[in-house]
């Protein structure tokens, strides 16, 4: 490892904060993600660690016991510096169905005016891409997608929703996303995915990583409904493709 | 059961919180004010995650259904076990159909009821604590009956704590936060040197201050925050996340509250006072 110049800092009496470069940056993330997989498999065993990676930053909380930073620092220095072996973890591809239809897509005609393109133009190139998972937060599963075409970004919207619906795929700078779930929200929607991404009921919640991909694919209002009751009694399955790492 | 007959201003059953799901965007929850809830649960030696109830503002009318021992804990809310004062860090013994209710706040926002060996409500990744969506609902209403085991004796060795200062506490301790470095000497003046008062927008999330500061122009990478967390936004602002706060942010961290300063800010209501102390 040791790619990268990172940087350690306290963040309170039970955090650590380590940086990378500030960048948007696939190669960056991946080193994260080594990074976190080696501290988890090796380093940080005990009860009480969580890990939080995100872009530039992995947030390592202990929420038993006070971290002494400047001995912590020293050791994920050489953490960070050995030539460490990662148990590769399955990394995925995660198809979702979107139904680009207009009364899901309550701005894909206000936006069509402003990129210029038609609303099937829109659709196509939003589905076409394959979006990086840089960070997971905001809401439990809303995932921050990165890897949106320039010919897609928008600003967000003047004055956010006060609620956005359940599923809702939107756009906004260069991000887009899926709402886990009913909140209110600043970004233009382009259409609904009716499956569930974060599933409270199941053991692991959140089957998307951050460092996993996430493709949309659109679906006729048909299938959406299908596959809305799935999700609703829990026999959807995600679809996935494993990534050769 | 624990009969709700009044559900208060915004009563929730919290325990230490819901670990391990930061990474998927699932925020601790838990007790606001984790050092009154421990008084509690140490008086009647239960585990030091037995979940209790919060009570916010005002409290709820409650009716026991079982005998047990109950302590209270946090705000002081005028309670009364059938019509009679109690008081907090006291061991009450509860009999079946004995009713507890709450007035007036005296002092501080979160009441915390104990009762031993806990509520038995479901596990919901691995907590207790009321949160919606992870929970189904997000407090507790009218007619709802809350599970507990009876338990008719408990040897009693230590019967109450006696009462400190913590509900009166102004003074924040904090730590330096991740961006810290960007504040100049104004805003270390500003921020240093004064009270700020509790804004309406307060809740379990976070805690707006109503006083501005000076703004900045930093952008930043999205990156992990935590209860305690102090964001500064562009325009001044100061946010303290608690303990339902969203587990990332895109505004800079200037400080980190101490986790007593988190429960001494948990009692604190709209017009309140705070000050920050680096620690």
């Amino acid at each position: 490892m040791s790619t990268f110049s990172i940087s350690i800092k306290p963040f309170g009496e039970h955090a650590i904060l380590v940086e990378w470069p500030s960048k948007v940056d696939e190669k960056i993330l991946e080193d994260i993600i080594q990074f976190n997989q080696y501290l988890k498999q090796n380093c940080l065993k005990k009860n009480g660690w969580e890990t939080v990676p995100a872009y530039n930053s992995l947030t390592l909380i202990q929420k038993d016991d006070p971290i002494e930073f400047n001995n912590f620092k020293e050791q994920l220095k050489d953490w960070y510096s050995e030539e460490n072996i990662v148990d590769s973890v399955e990394r995925y591809i995660w198809k979702l169905p979107v139904c680009y239809d207009l009364n899901f897509g309550i701005d894909l005609e206000t936006i069509s005016k402003e990129l210029n393109k038609s609303t099937d133009e829109i659709i196509a190139l939003h589905a076409q891409h394959i979006y990086t998972v840089f960070g997971i937060g905001f809401l439990p599963g809303f995932m921050y997608l990165g890897g949106l075409p320039q010919e897609l970004e928008i600003p967000r919207r003047i004055s956010p929703r006060l609620k956005v619906e359940k599923g809702a795929v939107g756009i906004a700078g260069k991000q887009t996303g899926v709402y886990p779930q009913e909140s209110p929200g600043g970004w233009n929607i382009i259409g609904n995915c009716p499956v569930p991404i974060f599933n409270s009921n199941k053991k692991d919640p959140c089957l998307v990583n951050v460092g996993d991909k996430i493709q949309f694919y659109p679906i006729p209002r048909a299938e959406y409904d299908l596959h809305k009751i799935q999700g609703e009694v829990g026999i959807y399955e995600l679809e996935k493709e494993i990534i050769n790492a | 059961m624990l009969k709700v007959l009044k559900s208060g201003f915004f009563t929730t059953i919290q325990d230490r919180g819901r670990f391990n799901f930061r990474d998927k965007g699932v925020p601790v929850s838990g007790v606001m004010d984790s050092y009154s809830f421990h008084k509690a649960n140490k008086l009647l030696k239960n585990n030091e995650n037995a979940a209790a109830l919060e009570i916010t503002m005002t409290g709820p009318t409650l009716e026991f259904e079982e005998d047990t021992y109950i302590v209270l804990g946090g705000a002081e809310m005028s309670a009364t076990l059938n019509s009679e004062p109690i008081v907090n860090c006291k061991v009450y013994k509860i009999e079946k159909g004995d009713i507890v209710s709450f007035g007036k706040l005296e002092k501080g926002f979160r009441s915390y009821l104990a009762i031993k060996g806990g509520f038995k409500v479901e596990d919901k990744l691995g907590s207790k604590s009321l949160y919606y969506p992870i929970t189904p609902n997000a407090y507790i209403k009218k007619g709802a009956e809350i599970p507990y085991d009876a338990y008719p004796h408990f040897h009693v060795e230590h019967d109450e704590f006696p009462t400190d200062s913590f509900l009166t506490e102004v003074v924040l301790e904090v730590y330096k936060g991740p961006e810290y470095d960007l504040l100049n000497d104004k805003h270390l003046e500003a921020l240093f040197f004064r009270e700020f008062s509790i804004a309406k927008e307060n809740n379990r999330m976070a805690y707006q201050l109503e006083d501005l500061i000076k703004g900045h122009s930093f952008s930043m990478l999205t990156s992990a925050t935590l209860p305690g967390t102090v964001q500064l936004t562009p325009s001044g602002k100061l946010i303290v996340l608690m303990k339902d706060g969203q587990t990332t942010g895109g505004y800079p961290r200037i400080l980190q509250l101490s986790d007593r300063a988190i429960s001494i800010l948990a009692q604190k209501k709209s017009g309140d006072k705070v000050s920050f102390k680096l620690k």
